[in-house]
């Protein structure tokens, strides 16, 4: 039994981000879906923060993904309100319909 | 002063009736115009007799026009000889040419602007006869062109007026494009542009040459030539005459003025005020002679042909102009001089006198709906047989009875004659030409007469019975010309060619071979001087035609003539007394009664003879109908290849090489690129986020590989 060490953090960390960026670009489905991957980046990220301020010592890091968490529940409740907004509108909230802003 | 009132004058008449004329009405413009116009009529008589018998030939300075550099051009005022007989042409038929218009023109709405123009014309033309550099003379060279242009088109509703002005005025570009270039090549040459400085060194010049695309040119050669270029656009010559005729769409005595009288005469005006540059370009000289002689000869015959009153007229002046040309070209300057200033008096006359037909008849102008109308208008009918007798030339030679045109045409005949005797290029060609024209001229005058004046009248009954004669305002300006005909010529015959020209002209012209003085000793020293060089050509031809026995077809030929050698002798003899032979002065008079009497035989002997004849439709009366076919030509060259040209340049040259790689291309290579670069934005969040991480991606690498780092 190894110790679990930085190294193992940061592969969960990268597993999750990689998770998270398919779940973007992947899913053609659901707009919640893309919400909910962002939140994985956001806490791949964190993940990262968090072990390297406990591998270096130094609280800035846990206190950076304190930080980082309350923008990431603030940006689920703004996202999340468009969303209803959206739904209201258009009915559907299928990611292949928003393409309003096609070029 | 009086010179200054005479060329300004009309300038300030036309002013005021063109811009003031709410202020002072139709018959205030009227009698201002008209009176600056009789004013300089008779300062110019005043101004004539003291250039001319006083000696007092000046020029009067005006002001600087520019100073560029060595160019140096002035506004001034040249009075010689040569200037004041065109100032008394030009100022006394333009004051009748007035008169005649408060008849003529009475019923017209629009006067004031008619006299307007009228007082502008003369202006114009006035600027162009006192000029003395080139660049004055072109002033008032462009200002008859625009005067003339205004006066054709002055019935602009009239689709066909609009058109004949806008012919005259390009036609009359061409010309002008080549009198331009002759000024700027002046100016090359000479380094000045006024006339004593160029022709004071015409002679040290004359050895001079250009080369251009590979041919040598002698600059003075050269220099005349662009200029007659010009005196042909202005003077209707062969090849650009063809604006003349249409020209007639505008009012009579605008016809009368400029395109008989004045105008027209402005290309003999040019080649007599240059004859230094002339006399120095051999060549250019024999191209005169044949373009004169041609368009007398050309003119003529279509002239035979023609329907409208105005239009055989006006190819009577045509011709008559050719007379003066070839006259010019063959050095007989003071002979084309004179016949200007004869020919304006009957050929105004004449055109007046049909204007007069006109009126009467309620503006019908084919001849073919005329005829019987002497009744009518007995008066009429008399000033224009005086003038057809001035234009055919009628009078006995040896003798000092005979019309205007006896004087003057017959005059440029017979020193055409001596001329060819004397070996000048072409001289006895013109003189055939002279010969055959004067013929023709008398037939087509004389048809006019008949066909107007004699047999039954051809039109609609009704307009015989309103016809009326023209009220005294128009008959005395008639009157006053009719004695111009009758006179002009015996009058002033010893003056202008004959005894005194010498002391006449001084100066401004070459006095021709009838003066006292010129060509004197010194000439016939230099004649002896060829005999003796054997130039028999000259002596065999001179030999042939002393005994009468010249023929058509022989004077451009020269043969040797074993009698050459021995003839000095009676050569002396033959130019002595410079006297060409009785048949030489007798066979334009022949001619002249000949067709007359041809006229008289096919429209009043066998009245409807000529009409059968000419609705027979012919090939040759069809040829000479469309004067010679050089509309249709010109059509087809000219105005449909220019519109080719025109078609490819605006739908190849414009619409697609300018538009399509200009403004056009840009905007659409713009869209194609736009168009290609919207496509990335698909609108799709995963399309961006995407683009998004492989940014971070390559970010990532390039920080890990160290490129960015360290």
């Amino acid at each position: 039994m190894t110790e679990i060490g930085l190294s193992h953090y940061l592969a969960v960390a990268a597993i999750l981000f990689t998770i998270g960026v398919f779940g973007i670009f992947v899913n053609r489905k659901n707009v919640i879906i893309l919400l909910m991957s962002i939140e994985l980046l956001l806490l791949a990220v964190n993940i990262n923060l968090v072990a390297f301020s406990s591998h270096l010592g130094d609280l800035a890091g846990q206190v950076f993904a304190m930080f980082v968490l309350t923008v990431a529940a603030a940006e689920a409740a703004v996202g999340l309100a468009i969303l209803v907004v959206y739904f209201r509108n258009r009915g559907n909230i299928s990611v292949e319909d928003v393409n309003l802003m096609k070029g | 002063m009086a010179p200054i009132l005479i060329v300004f004058g009309p300038f300030a008449g036309s002013i005021i009736a063109g811009l003031f004329q709410r202020f002072i009405g139709d018959r205030g413009a009227q009698v201002i115009t008209t009176g600056f116009l009789v004013l300089s009529a008779l300062l110019s008589a005043w101004v004539f007799y003291d250039v001319i018998f006083a000696e007092n030939a000046r020029t009067i300075p005006l002001a600087t026009w520019m100073q560029i550099g060595d160019f140096h051009a002035t506004w001034s005022l040249r009075l010689d000889p040569l200037s004041a007989v065109m100032l008394v042409v030009v100022t006394s038929v333009s004051a009748l040419v007035h008169v005649y218009s408060w008849g003529y023109m009475s019923d017209d709405p629009h006067r004031a602007r008619f006299f307007s123009y009228l007082s502008l014309f003369t202006f114009a033309m006035l600027m162009l006869v006192t000029a003395d550099d080139f660049l004055q003379l072109f002033f008032g060279w462009e200002g008859v062109g625009l005067a003339s242009y205004l006066l054709i088109g002055f019935w602009y509703k009239k689709k066909s007026a609009n058109n004949a002005a806008i012919k005259a005025f390009v036609t009359n570009r061409v010309g002008d494009f080549g009198f331009a270039l002759g000024i700027m090549a002046i100016f090359a040459v000479f380094g000045s542009v006024s006339f004593d400085s160029v022709f004071s060194d015409v002679e040290g010049m004359s050895a001079l040459s250009w080369s251009f695309l590979g041919m040598e040119y002698n600059a003075i050669e050269l220099i005349a030539f662009l200029l007659f270029i010009g005196a042909m656009g202005k003077s209707a010559q062969f090849f650009l005459h063809v604006w003349l005729p249409d020209a007639m769409e505008g009012p009579t005595p605008v016809s009368a003025l400029i395109h008989a009288a004045t105008m027209v005469t402005a290309g003999v005006f040019l080649v007599c005020r240059c004859y230094p540059l002339f006399e120095a370009a051999p060549l250019t000289s024999a191209f005169v002679t044949i373009i004169g002689a041609t368009t007398a000869l050309y003119a003529a015959t279509v002239g035979l042909a023609q329907n409208d009153i105005k239009r055989v007229i006006a190819y009577s002046t045509c011709s008559q102009l050719g007379y003066m040309f070839f006259a010019a070209g063959l050095g007989l300057y003071s002979a084309a001089m004179f016949h200007l200033f004869t020919h304006a008096f009957f050929k105004a006359l004449l055109f007046l006198g049909a204007g007069s037909v006109i009126h009467g008849l309620h503006n019908e102008q084919d001849m073919r709906k005329m005829g019987g109308t002497f009744q009518a208008l007995p008066a009429t009918y008399l000033l224009m047989i005086i003038g057809t007798l001035a234009l055919t030339g009628v009078g006995i030679p040896g003798t000092p009875l005979g019309f205007a045109g006896f004087f003057s045409k017959d005059m440029i005949i017979e020193e055409a004659f001596m001329m060819g005797e004397e070996g000048v290029p072409f001289g006895m060609l013109a003189f055939w030409v002279g010969v055959i024209a004067a013929g023709l001229t008398s037939f087509y005058s004389w048809r006019l007469i008949f066909m107007t004046f004699h047999g039954k009248f051809r039109g609609e009954k009704e307009v015989l019975d309103h016809a009326h004669e023209s009220p005294p305002v128009m008959m005395i300006p008639l009157i006053l010309l009719a004695v111009g005909a009758i006179f002009a010529g015996i009058t002033f015959k010893d003056q202008f060619v004959g005894r005194n020209a010498f002391t006449f002209w001084e100066e401004s012209l070459p006095a021709g071979p009838y003066a006292e003085g010129n060509y004197g000793d010194e000439y016939r020293a230099s004649l002896a001087e060829d005999v003796l060089a054997g130039h028999t050509d000259l002596e065999s031809e001179s030999l042939e035609a002393a005994v009468g026995e010249g023929d058509a077809s022989a004077p451009s030929q020269t043969t040797d003539s074993p009698a050459g050698a021995a003839a000095s002798g009676e050569v002396g003899e033959a130019h002595g007394g410079h006297h060409p032979p009785t048949w030489v002065l007798w066979t334009p008079l022949f001619v002249t009664v000949f067709g007359f009497a041809l006229a008289w035989f096919l429209y009043v002997r066998h009245e409807g003879f000529g009409a059968r004849l000419a609705a027979r439709k012919g090939p040759l009366h069809s040829f000479l109908l469309n004067k010679w076919y050089f509309d249709e030509l010109y059509h087809f060259v000219f105005v449909r290849g220019t519109a080719a040209l025109g078609d490819i340049f605006w739908k190849v040259g414009d619409r697609r090489i300018i538009d399509g790689f200009g403004p056009n291309g840009f905007a659409a290579s713009a869209m194609a690129a736009a168009r290609r670069l919207s496509r990335a934005q698909s609108g799709f969040l995963y399309h961006y986020a995407f683009v998004m991480l492989i940014g971070v991606v390559a970010l990532t690498l390039w920080a890990m590989t160290g490129a960015g780092g360290e």
